[in-house]
Order: structure tokens, then C-alpha cells, then sequence
């Protein structure tokens, strides 16, 4: 009998599935064969065990059916998980609570006296701002007026028309002629030029040269002292390239000093009348000396090149004589005398400008 | 306390797995483990399963022919419950919370022994099941649990007659006793 036929045999007694007769002969080989005995309790709790393993594995699924049908059905309910934060939270309530209004009493008292402080400052820094600002022009307004009583009771600036145009000049005469940008002074009705301490002085248009880019003004004010010399010279031959230069005018309220070099001879493509310098300059500087470093006048700022960065063009120092040339000679006006020789030589920067500083105006044209 | 007869006749279901009766005990005492469970750390579904495990305990109990149970139902499952959900926190090392109150209690610590126990059989027997492989799983399957007859089985796997599927059955069955005993550390006769 090979394996398979005495399971069978077994399996068949187990399941009372035996004739009388084959049963007979299988008790009979069974008890006679040990062997199988034990094969027949064994297959018998195995049996028991798969049967039981089956039913088991029926009533879990019962189970899952049930309990999905009598939760479709309404008649179970699952409930929310009650977590322990809830339990906690029950338990604490009342600590929680005060805890919890005292942290949002201190955070919107924090908040508040933060933003409260902040905000303060805040104010007080503009206010601090706003102030110094109206003390300048305070301080600004106490000076003119200062000077006024002390010089002159009336404005001699237009009260009722805006400033055109500003810009620079400088003396080339002691007697009041002053040298500036024909530009300046284009169109305009009346001129006021102001010198470094705030003194206002009226003038008047003597020469214009338009292609030059030069004009002459003669300051015509009982307040003007005229000065016996000026301090430095017109150079006519000009300067050499790379030779320092240095500028003062008045962009802004206050005189402006600026230095660089010569950077080309020629000026916008290739103008001969003016030429091209590396001092920084910006709209104010327009008519402006321009010195080397003897404190000999070079020329006359007038023009930047608006696309290239640092491209100043002056003119030439050599024009003031043609322009101041054609000037008709008037009796009503002293002749000009142009200073051809600078005292300035040697000096260093600093006393050169407190030197020169006083013979540079601002140029307000109406 | 003796049980009452309502409740007999219900664990009689339950050994056959009678619907009826299945569904009689869940729908009376769900509600009560689940809110056991919940009130204490647990979810939903951890309540539905240990409910179900319990149920299991008591079907389990309830085919052997001598049962009698001793409490009334309600008692015995929540004994159950209580002391299989405090074995699973523990496990799971939640917060155990204090479940020793006044509640009513049965001794069930053999019963769910014996429950172990039988699990583990039953996951032994499923491991050899499925370490038989196709068609031996679902040939014995067919043959031993779901109890259909050789001819069925023959003409559903498509074997050309009974007794070739016989033979073929047994072959399995074989190879599943030798997988399960040698989990099982008995050894087979057939070895």
C-alpha cells in the first residue's frame, strides 16, 4: 500500500466512509499495525483541526458581515475615538482655562505695549526729522535775515517770479564782472547771483557769447566791495593732459569742491573751443571755474555727456578774452581788466579755496 | 448564577454560527465594550476588534458540548474584553488607565489561553495553507472547508475524473501535513 492509499483508508474510516466490511478490515490492520494506529489519531486531530480552522476562519467573516450590517443598519454606532487629550482636557478645564486667559492677557498686553512703544518712536524719530529740518530752514531763514538787516532791508530777489535757471560764475574783475555760461543766463529777466556767506547782489547781462557758451555779467549793487585783486589768474594756453584740476561751484545750496584731471584736449566731438575733463559735475556746476593746480582759471564748466558716465566738457579759459574783447567799451561801465597772473602758486588745496571761495557766485537767473 | 434559557439558546446559535443568533449578541453587547474601549484610550475599531476576538472566545467555548456558562452573557464578554484590551495597551505600551473598578468580573484569563493557543494553531494552519501554493490551497480548501464533494471539485479545477482529483488532493494533503507538523514540531507519520 503506498501513502496515498492508506490515507485514503484513513481518511475514510475517520469520515464513515466504509462499507461494514471494508471498516472491519481496516480496524483489523490497524490494530495490528501500530504504525497506522497512530496515523489514525493523528490524521484525526489533524482533521479536527482543519475543520476547526475553517469554521473559524467562517465565523470571523460572519463576524465582519454582521458588524458591517448592523452598522449600515443603524443598529450599532461607532463612535468617535475619544481621545486622551479629551479625557485630559476634562479633567483640566478650569486650570486650562485660567492658564489659558492669563497666556492671552500677557501676549495682547505684550503686543500692545510693543506696538504701542514702537509706534511712539517711530513718531518721534520723523518728528525729530521734521524738526531738524524746519530748524535748518529756520536757521537758514535767521541767517538771511540776519544778513539782510545787516546789509540790505529789501529782497533783491524777485519776490513774485521762480528761478529760471542756476548755475555758477566767478569774477574777472574785482571791479564785479563776473565770467559764467551763456546757458545760465538765457532768457532771463533779471539776474541775482549769490555769493558763498548767502549775500545776494543784483546784476546785469554785459556780454553774451553764444557759441562760446560764455556770458559776462556786471554785479550793480551798492553792497558790492570791490576787490583790488583777485587772487588767481585766466590761463590761456590751457592745461596738459592728466594735469589735476579741481572745480568749485554750487549744485546745491552750499559751494562744492570737486577735483579730477585733463582728460582730452578736444571737447564733444572734437571741439576745439572746449575740452574734456574727469571732475565729477552736475547741473548747478554749469558756468563754474575750472582751476589746475596753481589756482590758474582753465576753463569754464558747461556741458556732460548724458549717455557716458564722468564726461565733463569746460570751455576754454582763452575764450574769455575773445568774448570779453567784443564787450563795446562803455562809458558807464569800468573797463575790465582780466587777471592774468595767480597768487595761489604753491599754496596748498585748502588755502587756495578759502582763497577763491569768495570770488564764486551762484548765478539765479529770472 | 445560571444563565438564563434566552441566553442558552442563543450560545447554541453561536456554536453553529447561526446568523441570527450572531447577530442578536453583537448588536445587545457592542455598544457597551466599544464604549469600554473608547473611554479608555482606544478607537472605534480597536473596540470592534477586540469585540470580535471575544466573540470568538465565545464561540470557541460555546461548541464544546459541556459549556455551560455560568454568567450571564453580558458578564462574561465584558470580562473578556476588559482583560484582552488591557493586554493589547500593554503591547502597544499606551497609557494604561485604571480598569480594576467595582465592575462585575469573571475569571476568563484560560479561557483566552486557550484562545492563544488555538490562534496560533489556526495561523500555523494558514501559513501551511498558503505555503502549499496553487492549486493545493484551493483543492483543500474546497475539499475540507467549504465541504464539497469530489465530482464538484473535479469538474471546477478540471481534473477528467474524481479519482484523478482524489489523488491529486490527497498529494496536497500530504504536503500540508508535513508543512504544519514541522511547524507544529510534531513529526509526521509520512516522514
Amino acid at each position: 500500500m503506498n501513502k496515498i492509499q492508506i490515507m485514503d483508508e484513513v481518511e475514510r474510516f475517520l469520515l464513515n466512509d466504509m462499507s461494514r466490511e471494508e471498516a472491519a478490515a481496516f480496524e483489523h490492520l490497524r490494530n495490528n499495525n501500530p504504525e497506522v494506529d497512530q496515523l489514525v489519531v493523528e490524521h484525526g486531530l489533524f482533521l479536527s483541526r482543519l475543520d476547526n480552522f475553517g469554521k473559524n476562519k467562517d465565523f470571523r467573516s460572519s463576524l465582519h458581515d454582521v458588524h458591517n450590517h448592523l452598522t449600515d443598519t443603524g443598529v450599532i454606532k461607532e463612535a468617535a475615538p475619544k481621545a486622551v487629550i479629551v479625557q485630559f482636557w476634562k479633567k483640566h478645564r478650569r486650570v486650562m482655562a485660567v492658564a489659558a486667559s492669563i497666556a492671552g492677557i500677557t501676549t495682547m498686553s505684550i503686543a500692545g505695549m510693543v506696538t504701542y512703544y514702537s509706534r511712539k518712536v517711530n513718531t518721534e524719530q520723523l518728528q525729530q526729522l521734521s524738526k531738524k529740518f524746519e530748524n535748518t530752514e529756520r536757521n537758514v531763514n535767521a541767517l538771511r535775515a540776519q544778513v539782510e538787516s545787516n546789509k540790505d532791508k529789501k529782497d533783491k530777489a524777485p519776490t513774485d517770479t521762480p528761478i529760471k535757471s542756476g548755475g555758477t560764475g566767478f569774477l574777472i574783475d574785482g571791479k564785479g564782472y563776473l565770467a559764467t555760461n551763456a546757458h545760465v543766463v538765457e532768457g532771463s529777466s533779471t539776474i541775482v547771483v549769490q555769493n558763498n556767506k548767502g549775500q545776494d547782489f543784483r546784476a546785469r547781462l554785459i556780454q553774451v557769447d553764444e557759441p562760446n557758451d560764455i556770458a559776462i555779467l556786471l554785479i550793480e549793487d551798492e553792497d558790492y566791495k570791490t576787490l583790488s585783486s583777485l587772487p588767481y589768474g585766466l590761463k590761456k594756453s590751457g592745461a596738459e593732459l592728466g594735469e589735476q584740476l579741481f572745480t568749485l561751484g554750487f549744485p546745491r545750496e552750499e559751494i562744492v569742491y570737486n577735483e579730477g584731471y585733463m582728460s582730452a584736449k578736444t571737447g564733444f566731438k572734437g571741439d576745439t573751443l572746449t575740452c574734456q575733463i574727469g571732475v565729477p559735475a552736475n547741473p548747478g556746476n554749469s558756468g563754474g571755474p575750472v582751476f589746475n593746480k596753481n589756482g590758474e582759471v582753465i576753463g569754464i564748466i558747461n556741458t556732460r555727456q548724458v549717455q557716458a558716465e564722468g564726461v565733463v566738457f569746460a570751455v576754454n579759459a582763452r575764450n574769455i578774452f575773445n568774448t570779453v574783447e567784443e564787450i563795446v567799451q562803455d562809458s558807464s561801465n569800468p573797463s575790465i581788466k582780466l587777471p592774468l597772473v595767480s597768487t595761489l602758486k604753491n599754496l596748498d588745496r585748502v588755502q587756495q579755496i578759502r582763497k577763491i571761495e569768495d570770488c564764486i557766485y551762484m548765478v539765479k537767473s529770472y | 448564577m445560571k444563565s438564563d434559557p434566552q441566553e442558552s439558546g442563543l450560545l447554541k446559535g453561536l456554536a453553529e454560527n447561526d446568523r441570527q443568533a450572531v447577530e442578536m449578541i453583537y448588536s445587545r453587547h457592542f455598544g457597551m465594550i466599544q464604549s469600554l474601549v473608547i473611554n479608555n484610550n482606544g478607537s472605534s475599531d480597536d473596540a470592534r476588534d477586540i469585540f470580535q476576538e471575544a466573540m470568538i472566545v465565545l464561540y470557541e467555548k460555546s461548541k464544546n458540548e459541556e459549556f455551560e456558562l455560568t454568567c450571564q452573557l453580558k458578564t462574561y464578554l465584558y470580562s473578556v474584553c476588559k482583560r484582552l484590551w488591557l493586554k493589547k495597551l500593554s503591547q502597544y505600551h499606551r497609557l494604561i488607565p485604571d480598569l480594576n473598578g467595582v465592575d462585575e468580573m469573571v475569571p476568563v484569563e484560560d479561557d483566552i489561553e486557550a484562545h492563544d493557543q488555538k490562534n496560533a494553531e489556526y495561523l500555523l494552519m494558514e501559513r501551511a495553507l498558503s505555503g502549499l501554493g496553487e492549486p493545493c490551497k484551493s483543492l483543500l480548501e474546497a475539499f475540507y472547508l467549504q465541504k464539497k464533494n469530489m465530482a464538484e471539485i473535479a469538474s471546477g479545477f478540471g481534473y477528467t475524473n474524481p479519482d484523478n482529483a482524489k489523488n491529486q488532493k490527497y498529494k496536497c494533503l500530504i504536503r500540508l501535513r508535513k508543512l504544519f507538523f514541522t511547524e507544529y514540531k510534531i513529526s509526521p507519520f509520512d516522514e
